[in-house]
């Protein structure tokens, strides 16, 4: 198959070809629809779809007479589609479309903690086959198992009531209790986060469902002020600012995955070495996790956090001067 | 594509899959309005035929089955017809949960080329007849994003085509060129993965598609191979995938109200005069060790002697690589 390359005209004007082809079964399937919320399903202006109507009332088969056409009985805002010329149903999935909602289903049936599974589960095998022998799509999907928490929790948000959580925050080691009205549970990735208005900051966040330790339940109502705005998670869930600190690292070549892990500013190679850059929320949080790096991580700068790794490393060092306590 | 174009296209759709008998160029020129020419000049004719093969490439893309094939042996020439049962979609009688079940789906793609397949998807289900709550939600949504390597991926191992890509893994310096006859792409622990044949190695190897630089290239024929029967994607690239048995027993002295992160791994947790001492199973020393080393003097490994000295170790190495920079080599 060639076709020609496609300019933006060519692309609108093949979407509404495409359009017009689901119009006719969409509206045969709903008689006297209101014009506007045609329009709307088709994310088109009243207007558009009244011209839509127009070119397919001189369409029809061949003979081009009256009982050939399209026909349709326009009321006010009200269409009904008389007789539809033998498009009297939509064009079959091709295997993109197949493959889009296939993958989409089987991601929320391996959503753990997700509310109607079992309606997934049979929306999914309807729609699998009546793809035919698309049905073999070739994508698995597995997600992470920690069902039964998220389902608890997601429980709670439904029922929309405040929680309070007791939450470890990674960035300063610590864990708290706090009160929030929850707003949705998400997945990114791997992993589930419950996003909600904390009331202690302020501020929406996102908690990590692993990190939430314990939660009860609240009497009163989940109730976000207006003021509680949704995170953009579609570019993942971190998203360094410029006054965050900057650190650099020394990175050998066995620990180089690092740079697959944590969002990174920089790469650079240096002979062997990569000279890897990277904004971190605190640095007591950046000190914890490199000085677990292992050998191959050398911390170049800020100075300030290289001299709390070697006095931090140098004194729990000290620690074992004596020799090891019997009790072990 | 003008207004006249498509009132052409929507014609000759309605002809074609009104017809049992294939028809020819010429009999659809005589009977679609817009085909309309003169076949005895040879530019009018050549214009047709240019307009008809656009007309036919458009149709295809959009999916539409155009069949080719001769109505009778005396005919000459191949003709073309649209079969119903080919180009309608079957009834798919969803339920309201079902059809709601799917318009969430629809929605979960953050990549705009599938996106835009998946919102055209329910674009046709919606036109036959299905009812899509676009409100409703199902309590917990998973953001989905793909590499851009997916796409070219999934359409090869569909149409078992091999291909061949680009792959960096940071260990190593250079990307290397890797041949493979992909059976398929696996979603695990929220990395995509793509599992097949291997052509350098021939073995059965799965790679990870943000390690992918660059095009993938479909190379040779469709249909050039046949992945194993029954073959379980998931199992190739989850192979560590048992849950981790935690034997080891490590006692580590953590000092008062600090190294909270530690604290949630504890079994058990023993306050003492100089400090509390936790209880922590583990399966791996040398993460424990990593772990414990991160709080630096906050926790002293006291048991057993392998964490201990696995404790020491790292840290020596850090004071090693972390020696104060002597002035002169600053300036």
């Amino acid at each position: 198959m060639t076709s020609a390359p496609r300019t933006r005209e060519n692309k609108a004007s093949a979407d509404r070809l495409g359009r017009l082809l689901n119009l006719v079964p969409y509206l045969l399937a709903r008689p006297g629809i209101l014009v506007a919320e045609a329009a709307a399903a088709f994310g088109i202006t009243e207007r558009q779809l009244r011209e839509d109507l127009e070119l397919l009332w001189v369409c029809g088969l061949p003979g081009y007479g009256p009982g050939d056409l399209i026909d349709m009985a326009l009321d006010g805002d009200r269409v009904t589609i008389t007789y539809d010329a033998g498009i009297d149903r939509p064009l079959r999935l091709n295997p993109d479309e197949a493959l889009a909602l296939v993958v989409a289903l089987r991601m929320l049936a391996e959503t753990p903690g997700i509310g109607s599974r079992d309606a997934i589960e049979r929306a999914l095998a309807k729609i699998e086959n009546a793809t035919g022998d698309l049905v073999d799509t070739p994508v698995a999907v597995r997600l992470p198992a920690n069902a039964e928490k998220v389902d608890a929790i997601r429980g709670a948000v439904e029922r929309r009531h405040a929680l309070r959580l007791t939450y470890y925050t990674a960035a300063r080691d610590e864990t708290s209790d706090r009160v929030v009205d929850p707003m949705r549970m998400l997945m990114v990735g791997p992993r589930a986060y419950l996003e909600a208005w904390c009331r202690r900051a302020e501020a929406t966040r996102l908690f990590r469902v692993d990190r939430i330790d314990a939660f009860t339940e609240l009497d009163e109502p989940s109730a976000p002020p207006a003021r509680a705005v949704p995170h953009d998670v579609s570019d993942g869930v971190f998203h360094p600012t410029p006054d965050l600190p900057l650190v650099t690292l020394r990175v050998g070549r066995g620990s180089r995955w690092i740079t697959e892990y944590y969002p990174c500013e920089e790469v650079r190679r240096d002979g062997d070495e990569w000279i890897v850059t990277m904004r971190v929320t605190d640095l007591g949080w950046a000190q914890r996790l490199l000085l677990g790096l292992g050998p191959d991580v050398t911390v170049v700068g800020p100075v300030e956090l290289v001299d709390r790794i070697r006095e931090q490393a140098t004194t729990a060092l000290d620690q074992y001067a004596a020799p090891a306590p019997a009790t072990a | 594509m003008s207004r006249t174009r498509t009132e052409r296209l929507v014609n000759l759709v309605i002809c074609l899959l009104s017809t049992r008998r294939f028809l020819t160029a010429a009999q659809i020129a005589a009977t679609v309005p817009g085909y309309e020419h003169d076949p005895e000049d040879p530019r009018d004719h050549e214009a047709f035929q240019r307009k008809f093969e656009r007309d036919k490439a458009e149709l295809r893309e959009l999916g539409v089955p155009l069949e080719t094939g001769l109505s009778s042996a005396f005919d000459t020439e191949a003709g073309y017809r649209i079969a119903h049962r080919e180009y309608a979609l079957p009834e798919i009688p969803l339920e309201p949960d079902e059809a709601a079940a799917v318009g969430i789906a629809a929605r979960l793609w953050q990549h705009a080329g599938l996106a835009a397949a998946a919102s055209s998807g329910l674009a046709k289900l919606r036109a036959a007849g299905v009812e899509v709550d676009p409100q409703a939600t199902l309590g917990v949504e998973p953001v989905v994003t793909v590499d851009p390597a997916f796409g070219p991926l999934t359409g090869a191992a569909r149409s078992r085509r091999a291909v061949t890509f680009s792959y960096r893994v940071p260990e190593v310096d250079e990307p290397s060129t890797r041949r493979l006859q992909p059976w398929g792409v696996v979603c695990w622990q929220g990395r995509w993965y793509v599992v097949g044949h291997d052509r350098d190695r021939e073995a059965t190897r799965c790679f990870r598609l943000s390690r992918i630089v660059g095009p993938v290239r479909a190379v040779g024929p469709e249909g050039a191979y046949t992945p194993p029967a029954d073959v379980d994607l998931i199992s190739h690239v989850a192979r560590w995938s048992g849950p981790i048995e935690r034997n080891g027993r490590a006692t580590v002295l953590v000092r008062p109200g600090r190294a909270a992160g530690l604290r949630r791994l504890a079994t058990e947790t023993v306050p003492g005069p100089d400090g509390d001492r936790l209880t922590i199973a583990y399966s791996d020393v040398e993460w424990l060790a990593s772990r414990l080393v991160g709080y630096g003097a906050d926790v002293r490994a006291d048991g057993p002697p392998e964490l201990r000295e696995a404790v020491i170790q790292q840290l020596k190495e850090v004071v090693a690589r972390h020696e104060r920079v002597l002035p002169a080599v600053l300036r």
